[in-house]
């Protein structure tokens, strides 16, 4: 390939760089012949490399880092199709390429209703009024002096999964899966706030609203507010990102992702849902027979491989196959996630690894020698409330194909004897 | 100021509520005083929505359909308008003053939203006469086609929710599982991971 041909020596910075760029195509095809070494041997240790020979960029060339360039792939996606406009969407989370259970703040997908509100944090207010006993104004400055917690929860998008109500279509879990993240959130319990306006005791309900040009709202019922939601401004450590909320966001646990309104600017306190846009028009679950559930709320057990899946195909043959993939349920932790590779017939108990938090992502694995056969891959996760994640069939004879939101079904990916991968239905 | 814990924040001021606070319930709590007729809001629509939603309401482009679709929640292709699936006009009036025209947001009167709120009705066929004329005093009286068929969420009683059933293992099904849906037949996912989805 290219590093072979190109001539060795001195090398200008440019050149350097442009021998890194085509070093990433020529490192995919030696990665995938590792087994297949020349007599002389892998020119990759016969030979000195620039990166053995040259300096590297000095600790002041990137005061705040990003990815290799190698893995410049590795990106939020949108499918332009789904929806008239980009700035009333979503994109997506590329889920096939991560590991473990916290979602890099970069990667995090996005779904805004008018766009990325800009704020400046000295310029942002949270209102608390309604069926309170003194309607209050808080700066940032002001909530940065509460009690904080740090928790760890997936956030999911109701519409995960919801293309693939009628069957499989789009080619990756990356946009079958990846309206999700999971991150670290630093905030203060919102109960704290609740309590500093003083509720009054008809106030069962709370309105959530956001600052930008969508003006986000949804009604949450009063015990949620009081149990674990929090009000937060950091995620994985650092200032939220401006397109998750950045200065202040509502994050409320195990439940359905457009009820975490970003750029939190007011709560309300009320004796009865407002039944905004977002809980009646949109959020609201259409069945067969005609008629709609409304609230929602839950994200219930659910889980996908992540690789190998479509995006993440086979590309070393037969042998030893990690498959890997996330589990997580909006009603606790994951107790066990069961693996197929004969599209149900047959199941295996995975491998959870990492932290175990309610209503977190989980990671699992189910290391695997594959004999090169065709592989029809299921996984299916249990909760600690004993909920088991059912399959698409299951929620269609309850459902009808119209729902949109609340797809938890089974996926099943197949892997051909050349190791490419496809998003199937099975019988 | 507070009677809280910590006496952090202050006390909002009744001017900053009311500039923020312009939610509205179902039962017309949160409306605003105000009027306008069918025939009021047509040239305001036109001007300002029919770009995006059509000239009556059909939805230019993907754009989202506002009327229209009735009788059509138990089909194939379901039509989700204000008239066909909207439980309550308060969220109609709530949303438009909240967040339309999309990208000039809260550029409306009150009186322009009670206007346009009345001719989404008459889009709607819910009222026919083009005085018609809708405020503060008759908004809670107007009832949409579709308010009855909404519930709270049931999903507990579907039987895959069924706790600690313990679930099959092993020869869960007959024979040989069959591929029965292809996503590679749709083909509508972007392209490979270096384009830029254009």
């Amino acid at each position: 390939m290219v590093s072979e041909t190109e001539p060795k020596g001195p090398k200008t910075a440019a050149s350097r760089r442009n021998f890194l760029k085509t070093g990433l195509m020529a490192g995919a095809a030696v990665a995938t012949g590792t087994g297949v070494a020349k007599a002389a041997g892998d020119p990759l240790i016969t030979e000195i490399q620039d990166w053995n020979r040259y300096l590297g960029e000095g600790v002041d060339a990137a005061p705040y880092g990003s990815p290799s360039e190698f893995e410049a792939h590795v990106v939020r996606r949108n499918v332009p199709w789904l929806t008239a406009d980009p700035v009333s969407s979503i994109n997506f989370t590329p889920l096939h390429e991560l590991d473990g259970i916290i979602t890099p703040n970069g990667l995090c997908f996005e779904r805004h209703h008018g766009g990325t509100a800009v704020i400046n944090p000295a310029e942002h207010r949270l209102m608390i009024n309604g069926l309170v006993d003194t309607p209050l104004v808080f700066t940032m400055e002001d909530l940065k002096r509460f009690p904080r917690e740090n928790r760890v929860y997936f956030l999911e998008c109701a519409a995960n999964g919801g293309m693939e109500w009628r069957g499989a279509q789009l080619n990756g879990c990356q946009f079958t899966h990846g309206m999700i993240h999971c991150v670290v959130y630093t905030g203060v319990p919102l109960r704290y706030l609740l309590e500093e306006a003083g509720v009054k005791t008809n106030g069962k309900w709370l309105l959530a609203e956001g600052a930008d040009a969508s003006a986000m709202t949804r009604s949450i019922p009063m015990e949620k507010a009081l149990d674990d939601c929090l009000v937060a401004f950091k995620m994985n450590g650092e200032a939220l990102r401006a397109e998750q909320g950045y200065p202040l966001r509502l994050c409320v646990p195990g439940w359905e992702g457009n009820m975490w309104v970003k750029w939190l600017r007011r709560l309300e306190v009320g004796d009865e849902p407002w039944h905004q846009r977002e809980e009646t028009s949109k959020y609201t679950d259409l069945l067969a027979s005609g008629k709609a559930r409304r609230h929602t709320w839950v994200m219930d057990v659910k889980s996908v491989i992540t690789s190998p899946s479509p995006q993440a195909p086979v590309t070393h043959g037969k042998g030893p196959l990690v498959i890997s993939g996330l589990a997580w349920s909006g009603d606790g932790t994951i107790k066990r996630v069961d693996v197929s590779i004969d599209g149900g017939r047959n199941w295996q108990q995975a491998r959870i690894d990492g932290p175990s938090l309610p209503k977190a992502l989980h990671r699992f694995y189910l290391d695997i020698n594959w004999d090169g056969s065709d592989l029809l891959l299921q996984s299916r996760a249990i909760d600690d409330q004993g909920f088991v994640q059912p399959t698409k069939n299951e929620l269609r004879s309850a459902r009808g194909e119209n729902s949109i939101y609340h797809n938890n079904g089974i996926q099943t990916w197949h892997v051909n004897t050349d190791g490419v991968v496809e998003n199937v239905e099975v019988s | 100021p507070s009677k809280g814990a910590f006496g952090l924040g202050r006390v909002a001021m009744p001017a900053e509520v009311a500039a923020w606070d312009i939610d509205i319930r179902p039962d017309g709590m949160g409306l605003p005083a105000g009027k306008g007729t069918v025939a009021d809001g047509e040239p305001i629509y036109t001007e300002a929505c029919a770009v995006c939603h059509g000239d009556f309401g059909e939805g230019a482009g993907r754009w989202p359909v506002l009327a229209g679709g009735q009788d059509s929640l138990t089909r194939e292709r379901p039509e989700k308008t204000i008239g066909s699936y909207w439980p309550y006009l308060s969220t109609v009036f709530d949303y438009v003053r909240r967040a339309m025209p999309f990208g000039d947001a809260r550029s409306l009167s009150d009186d322009d939203v009670y206007a346009l709120t009345a001719y989404l009705l008459y889009l709607n066929d819910v009222v026919d006469d083009e005085e018609f004329e809708l405020s503060n005093e008759n908004f809670a009286s107007v009832r949409l086609p579709n308010e009855t068929n909404f519930f709270d969420d049931n999903r507990m009683d579907e039987p895959h929710y069924a706790k600690g059933v313990e679930p099959c293992m092993s020869d869960c099904k007959p024979g040989p599982v069959e591929i029965t849906a292809r996503a590679q037949v749709l083909d509508v996912t972007p392209e490979g991971e270096g384009d830029e989805n254009t």
